[in-house]
């Protein structure tokens, strides 16, 4: 039995094609279809949920400190930060101050989870590209913040540090001299990054004029984030809503005008600068106090509604609750960034060729368990 | 603007609105027929400029379905919680996706939990779960066993 092959020519007529969920450069399981015409890109359909787990189902049956650890397995990559996001608004519902020590070495975990963050995002978006080097440099550098987070929480990467009304326990005393230790370090590091991709003309080239987002079509469709701030749109929540020991330390908002990739590549790269501004100026100024507020063991929320917005490595993180006063909430939601971050790539990509799409999703950084949640 | 002011400028925009302080934010309640028009008043008045819709929210309460719309200014920074309910049995609420451009994906997401439709939605299928899945398990009866199937 034969078949006759047909020849389809690819310029002429629409083919549709499955990248992923299997790819590497999808950073994990997501599948985007994409319709091609030749090498020119006309529409990307994202398809998830081959890692949802249902977190927000869940929380309806656990309790408030349960829900604390399924916070951390969203956006892994700033773990931290999606607890404290958590735990503030438990302790808004609750009317709880928490002491002024751990205010601000909140503070410092989140920019140190930032840092990592941006790291990972920066190794993984030269690999992208075809720098292989850049993963190597980008891994050994975030090995130094590991490190501090493996001290003091008692984990790498998915710490559950935090707990509604402090931590679950106090900082390691050599926490502080070996952040000072990883500032000295990564600032001699940084400018290496800069050498090796910031003015690499190969960069440059897949970069600079690709994935146009303008800044009213950023806030219309919730793109938030550096990848928001390269499109001129500020948005940061450390900012305009500050939480913790932020409106305390001096820092510049990264804004860029470009609107391309190369603006929200170089967003990243000066926010990890301020970041460690942040840190300098946090550093030798821990009060000294209780790293907890005694809480009741079964934490029961007021009757209502309750939501606090932080920025989260990749954008806006938000937490919503609702509470009919039991010791369950009666719904949760997460506002992930990566999710509505995603929502613009179909926009940024249309026109544009197959190469350029890995570029947009590497400088989009989005993280899928976020996504899928 | 603050609250009061708001709930002036909104009341003027939508009289059948009803209001409710929030803790954090002023709530707005309104029906899925007015919804879609008060929406589109709220981005392009000068005075409110909601331009960026930060969350939407799909909630079982119970009798009724409803979603909750996070709404803030980039240019004012003020916010405003929008809860629209429907009835059960024919949830059904205008699509806002038009106007704010994040709703999209994310009035799938509330397809895919609580079968809400949106009208006039471009693309309305699951967002997350399988196409033959059954039932919506954000609602407070879903009943899990009936996708038993590995």
């Amino acid at each position: 039995m034969t078949e006759d092959l047909k020849v389809i020519d690819a310029e002429e007529q629409e083919i549709i094609i499955n990248m992923g969920p299997q790819h590497p450069s999808t950073h994990g399981v997501l599948r985007l279809v994409l319709s091609l015409k030749g090498e020119i890109v006309n529409k990307v359909e994202p398809h998830c949920g081959y890692i949802h787990r249902g977190i927000e189902k869940m929380s309806e049956s656990m309790t408030y400190q349960q829900i604390l650890h399924l916070t951390d397995r969203l956006d892994y990559l700033s773990a931290h930060i999606n607890n404290e996001a958590y735990c503030l608004t438990v302790e808004k519902a609750l009317d709880i101050e928490v002491p002024d020590r751990v205010k601000v070495v909140r503070t410092m975990l989140d920019e140190l989870t930032r840092l990592a963050s941006h790291q990972l995002w920066w190794a993984s978006f030269g690999m992208d590209l075809g720098g292989q080097t850049c993963y190597f440099y980008g891994l050994r550098d975030r090995e130094h913040i590991l490190d501090i987070f493996e001290e003091t929480t008692g984990s790498r990467f998915l710490q559950s540090y935090n707990t509604p009304g402090g931590f679950m326990a106090d900082i390691h005393p050599n926490f502080q001299k070996k952040v000072k230790e990883f500032i000295t370090y990564f600032r001699k590091k940084l400018p290496e990054y800069d050498q090796l991709l910031s003015g690499n003309i190969i960069m440059m080239e897949r970069t600079k004029g690709v994935g146009m987002l303008t800044k009213e079509e950023a806030i219309s469709y919730g793109v938030t984030g550096p990848s928001g701030r390269g499109s001129n749109f500020s948005c940061d929540l450390r900012k305009l809503h500050p939480y913790h020991a932020y409106d305390k330390v001096k820092f510049n908002e990264v804004l860029r005008t470009e609107c391309d990739s190369y603006a929200r590549y170089m967003v990243r790269m000066d926010e990890m600068r301020e970041s460690m501004n942040i840190l300098e100026q946090l550093v030798d100024n821990i009060p000294a106090g209780d790293f907890a507020v005694k809480m009741k063991p079964v934490i029961k929320l007021p009757e209502g509604d309750y939501y606090q917005r932080v920025e989260a490595a990749r954008g806006e993180f938000g937490v919503y609750i609702i509470s009919k006063g039991e010791k369950y909430p009666y719904r949760v939601k997460f506002r992930s960034p990566s999710f509505c971050n995603l929502s613009s790539i179909d926009l940024m990509t249309r026109g544009n060729k197959i190469a350029d799409l890995i570029a947009i999703g590497g400088s989009l950084d989005y993280v899928i368990p976020d996504i899928d949640r | 603007m603050t609250n009061q002011e708001l709930r002036d400028s909104i009341g003027k925009i939508e009289p059948t609105a009803t209001f409710e302080e929030g803790k954090q934010y002023l709530n707005v309640f309104v029906t899925p027929e007015k919804w879609y028009n008060l929406a589109k008043q709220l981005k392009e008045s000068k005075e409110l400029g909601f331009d960026y819709l930060f969350n939407l929210t799909g909630v079982d309460y119970g009798d009724n379905l409803g979603v909750v719309y996070h709404l803030e200014s980039t240019t004012f920074h003020h916010s405003v919680v929008v809860k629209v309910l429907t009835n059960r049995q024919t949830p059904e609420i205008p699509t806002i996706c038009d106007i704010w451009r994040t709703a999209e994906f994310h009035e799938r997401e509330v397809f895919d939990f609580f079968g809400i439709i949106f009208t006039n939605h471009p693309d309305l299928r699951r967002m997350f779960l399988d196409d033959d899945w059954k039932g919506y398990p954000l609602r407070k009866d879903y009943d899990p066993s009936q996708n038993q199937r590995y």
